[in-house]
C-alpha cells in the first residue's frame, strides 16, 4: 500500500518536472527560467525524499539538506547578477 | 495506531505531491513573471513541507530513527524559499521585465514618480 501510494506521489512530481523543463525551455525571459529551476531543485528534495522511503533506506537524508541550500544560494546568485551585473562586488567604498 | 499512523502519511504524501502539481501548472498556465513566481514559491514550498513531514514521520514512527535533519531541512525551506522568491522577483522587476498588459496597478512605480 505504501509502494503504491508513493509511487502515485512519484508520477505526479515527475509530471510537474515535466512541465517545469518545458517552462525552461520556452519561458520568455531570464527570471522565468530562473523561478522554474528553483522549483524544480524543491521538486527534486521531493523526490529525494520519497525514493528514501521506497528503499527504506536513510542513507539520503543529508541530500535532502544539501539540494535545498545549493537551490538557495543558485537563485540568490542569480538574481543579484540580474539585478547589479555582478555577483561579488569589489569596490571599497562607493 | 498503525493503521492511523498509515492513513496519516498516505495524505500528507498526496497532498505535497498534489501541491507539487498544482504549482507546476500555475508556473504554465499563468500570464507573466509576477503571477507564475507567486504560483511557485508558495504552492512549493507547502508541498514540500508536506512530503518532508511524511518522511519524518514515517522514520519516527514505523521505523523508529529520529531524524532531525528532515525537521532542519523544513525549516530551511519554509525560510529561505519566500526570500528566493522576492529576490528572483525584485531582480525581474529592476531588470525592466513587463508587468501583464491586463494588470492594474502598479504602485512601485507611482511610488518611484512621486520620490523624483
Amino acid at each position: 500500500m505504501l509502494e503504491t501510494i508513493v509511487s502515485i506521489a512519484l508520477l505526479m512530481i515527475a509530471i510537474a518536472m515535466a512541465m517545469l523543463i518545458y517552462r525552461v525551455i520556452k519561458g520568455p525571459t531570464t527570471p522565468d527560467r530562473v523561478i522554474a529551476l528553483d522549483a524544480l531543485g524543491i521538486n527534486l528534495v521531493a523526490i529525494v525524499a520519497l525514493t528514501s522511503i521506497l528503499l527504506k533506506t536513510s542513507a539520503f537524508l543529508d541530500i535532502i539538506l544539501l539540494i535545498a541550500i545549493l537551490a538557495f544560494i543558485g537563485t540568490v546568485a542569480f538574481s543579484k547578477y540580474l539585478e547589479k551585473g555582478v555577483i561579488i562586488e569589489n569596490e571599497r567604498n562607493r | 495506531m498503525n493503521e492511523i499512523v498509515n492513513v496519516i502519511i498516505f495524505i500528507l504524501i498526496i497532498l505535497g505531491a498534489f501541491l507539487n502539481l498544482v504549482a507546476a501548472f500555475g508556473v504554465i498556465r499563468l500570464p507573466d513573471v509576477y503571477t507564475r513566481n507567486h504560483a511557485a514559491s508558495k504552492a512549493t514550498t507547502l508541498g514540500i513541507s508536506a512530503i518532508l513531514l511524511a518522511t519524518f514521520l514515517y522514520y519516527y514512527l514505523e521505523v523508529g530513527h529520529f531524524n532531525a535533519r528532515i525537521l532542519l531541512a523544513i525549516v530551511f525551506l519554509f525560510l529561505t524559499s519566500p526570500v528566493s522568491g522576492h529576490l528572483i522577483n525584485r531582480a525581474a522587476y529592476y531588470s525592466g521585465v513587463p508587468l501583464w498588459e491586463k494588470s492594474v496597478r502598479d504602485e512601485l512605480k507611482t511610488e518611484k514618480k512621486q520620490q523624483l
